[in-house]
């Protein structure tokens, strides 16, 4: 096959494209690189789509100009382009989730659209197997995404319709089972080969639904490995209709996103020390008769008094605070920073201690914690944190709790071999929390029976505000 | 199997190995810019949008071909500018947390 000049180029820039992609992924190796990898990235993002922009205006020229398809082509760019960037520049940083969750859900619709159209253009015959194959692939993994993101996405809002509890389809396990066997009868029928539309739009139809069925059972403190594997998802879809258009740019991308996504997902169930099968199967978090029988209900609590609790803190030569995702629920992350600097202008060493799950998204509390101007430095990763808390005078523990529990150390616990924070290593506790209630684990958290700990029952914000103001009456 | 499915394979096949091998290396820190960024590369869907764009002829065709488009740009321009936010904020860390303050 011989390409002309022309396309020659618009490969070549493709490729272009593709290295930016790679060389801005390894870019976001350091803080200090990852601004300018992701400029680069979108710099390769940007000479993809202009080059195809002169390709297609050259390609077109002879058939005349297509003016329909440029009309299409300018709206879009504008429509999505405009949306993209007006909801990027205002979201809060706490709704940071659900935004990358949206952008993952147009983004796999966009890939599902791409085959569903390719598909309604073929007239006669049965595309070849390996486009046949590409095609149903794309729908099925495009539309779960599509559908599955918009409700992941609708979860981490706290929608009515979609609240972030696991939410039980009755007979569930019996939806997915139809919807499972309409796909594969319908994938296999049109792979033997038949060119069949209504086929088509029956497996697109129990994709969309499924979407739906598989992620609102699961509950929200899940939703970083949901998020993650949706991303996955996206990416495969995107090298499907890679393959559909018999391009390869997209096969590239998809394909390097993909994978990327899958690598996160595993690192991030990994850390819960959970299957990813088992997440997405859900009933974990709601579940009652699953858990095994865990002492340390009978232990007593010790509660803490808000000027014990700031005259503890002020008074201590080193603090380590671990924030968890009731901080970013209650959105309390300034407030924790400004306590931390209270802490600091007295003399404190403040640390904080971030578990790889930890916030809503992998690595969600760094950037909630950065956006809340705590110094990046003090941000310390879990291998990195741990040693740290044996010469540690105060551990103060906002919002997070299974991270800490350390019945993870011995066997016969669900969250048993789960990689912890050695909070209880420290010389004293404190742990704010709303009420004694159980993490998603459902267990008890043993750490809570230790006579080191003292518990603050209030909300992480107006805790943290009622221990600033004890503080500065110290 | 032609040659051309073969190479699209070999493709995939590789592209998803320097997946796997550049994520391996990220610190746990920039997970979210991170997922952020990779969600953005996939936007690289609205090069595939374009194309059928071109070539659509009837009223689906254009109602399917302009809502790709459209989700594809959002997906592209929407995730690297949140990406950009977010590593913006990581980067003016480590220099002076004192100006930063002032700044504030």
């Amino acid at each position: 096959m011989e390409l002309s000049v022309l396309e020659t180029l618009v490969r070549v820039a493709w490729v272009a494209g593709a290295v930016a992609f790679v060389i801005g992924l390894i870019r976001m190796n350091s803080p200090a690189t990852a601004r300018n990898g992701n400029l680069l990235s979108a710099g390769g993002m940007a000479v993809a789509i202009g080059a195809t922009a002169v390709f297609l205006a050259f390609e077109t020229r002879e058939e005349g100009l297509n003016v329909a398809g440029w009309v299409i082509i300018l709206a879009g760019l504008a429509l999505g382009g405009g949306l993209g960037l007006y909801t990027a520049r205002t979201v809060k940083m706490t709704a940071m989730p659900q935004l990358v969750s949206l952008f993952n859900a147009v983004g796999g619709g966009a890939a599902a659209l791409i085959a569903i159209d390719d598909y309604l253009r073929l007239s006669s015959a049965p595309p070849s197997l390996q486009v046949n194959v590409a095609t149903v692939l794309d729908i099925l993994i495009g539309s779960i995404t599509f559908t599955g993101s918009l409700i992941a996405s609708g979860k981490l809002m706290g929608l009515r319709i979609t609240p972030s509890r696991p939410v039980m389809i009755p007979g569930g396990r019996l939806v997915t089972a139809a919807l499972v066997l309409i796909v594969v009868a319908g994938a296999i029928y049109l792979w033997i080969p038949n060119l069949s539309v209504p086929v088509m739009l029956l497996i697109l139809a129990a994709a969309l639904v499924f979407g739906v069925t598989m992620t609102l059972p699961i509950g929200g403190a899940d939703m970083p490995v949901v998020i993650s594997l949706l991303n996955s998802f996206t990416g495969t879809a995107v090298a499907m209709a890679g393959f559909v258009l018999d391009n390869p740019v997209l096969i590239i991308a998809g394909a390097l996103v993909g994978a990327a996504g899958a690598i996160l997902t595993k690192l991030m169930a990994g850390a819960m020390n959970r299957s990813v099968l088992n997440i997405m199967l859900g009933g974990f978090g709601g579940g009652e008769g699953t858990v095994g029988a865990v002492s340390g209900a009978g232990h007593s609590v010790r509660e803490l008094g808000m000027d014990d609790a700031a005259i503890q803190l002020a008074y201590a030569s080193s603090v380590i605070v671990v924030p968890g995702y009731g901080l970013a629920v209650a959105q309390a992350q300034h407030a924790m920073r400004e306590l931390a600097e209270l802490l600091e202008s007295r003399g404190v060493d403040v640390k904080y201690a971030i578990h790889p799950v930890a916030g809503r998204m992998p690595g969600h509390m760094n950037v909630l914690l950065a956006e809340a101007n705590v110094p990046y430095p003090q941000l310390k990763e879990m291998e990195e944190i741990n040693p740290e808390f044996d010469r540690c005078d105060v551990a103060l523990v906002v919002g997070a709790n299974d991270v800490t529990n350390p019945a993870a150390r011995k066997p016969g616990s669900p969250i048993s071999g789960m990689p912890i924070l050695d909070v209880d290593h420290s010389k004293a506790i404190i742990v704010i929390k709303r009420s004694m209630g159980r993490g998603y684990a459902g267990i008890d958290n043993e750490l809570y029976g230790n006579p080191k700990t003292g518990m603050l029952f209030a909300d992480a914000k107006a805790g943290l505000a009622e221990l600033i103001t004890a503080v500065k009456a110290l | 199997m032609n040659a051309e499915l073969l190479t699209a394979l070999t493709t995939f096949v590789l592209a998803i190995l320097v997946g796997f091998a550049v994520i391996s290396k990220v610190p746990a820190t920039l997970h979210t810019p991170l997922m952020s960024g990779a969600n953005s590369i996939h936007g690289i869907v609205v090069v595939g949008a374009m194309f059928i764009a071109i070539e659509a002829d009837e009223p689906v065709g254009y109602v399917l071909s302009f809502i790709a488009v459209a989700f594809g740009t959002m997906n592209v321009v929407g995730g690297y500018v949140v990406t950009d936010r977010m590593l913006q904020m990581f980067r003016r860390k480590p220099a002076a947390p004192a100006a930063e303050k002032a700044e504030a």
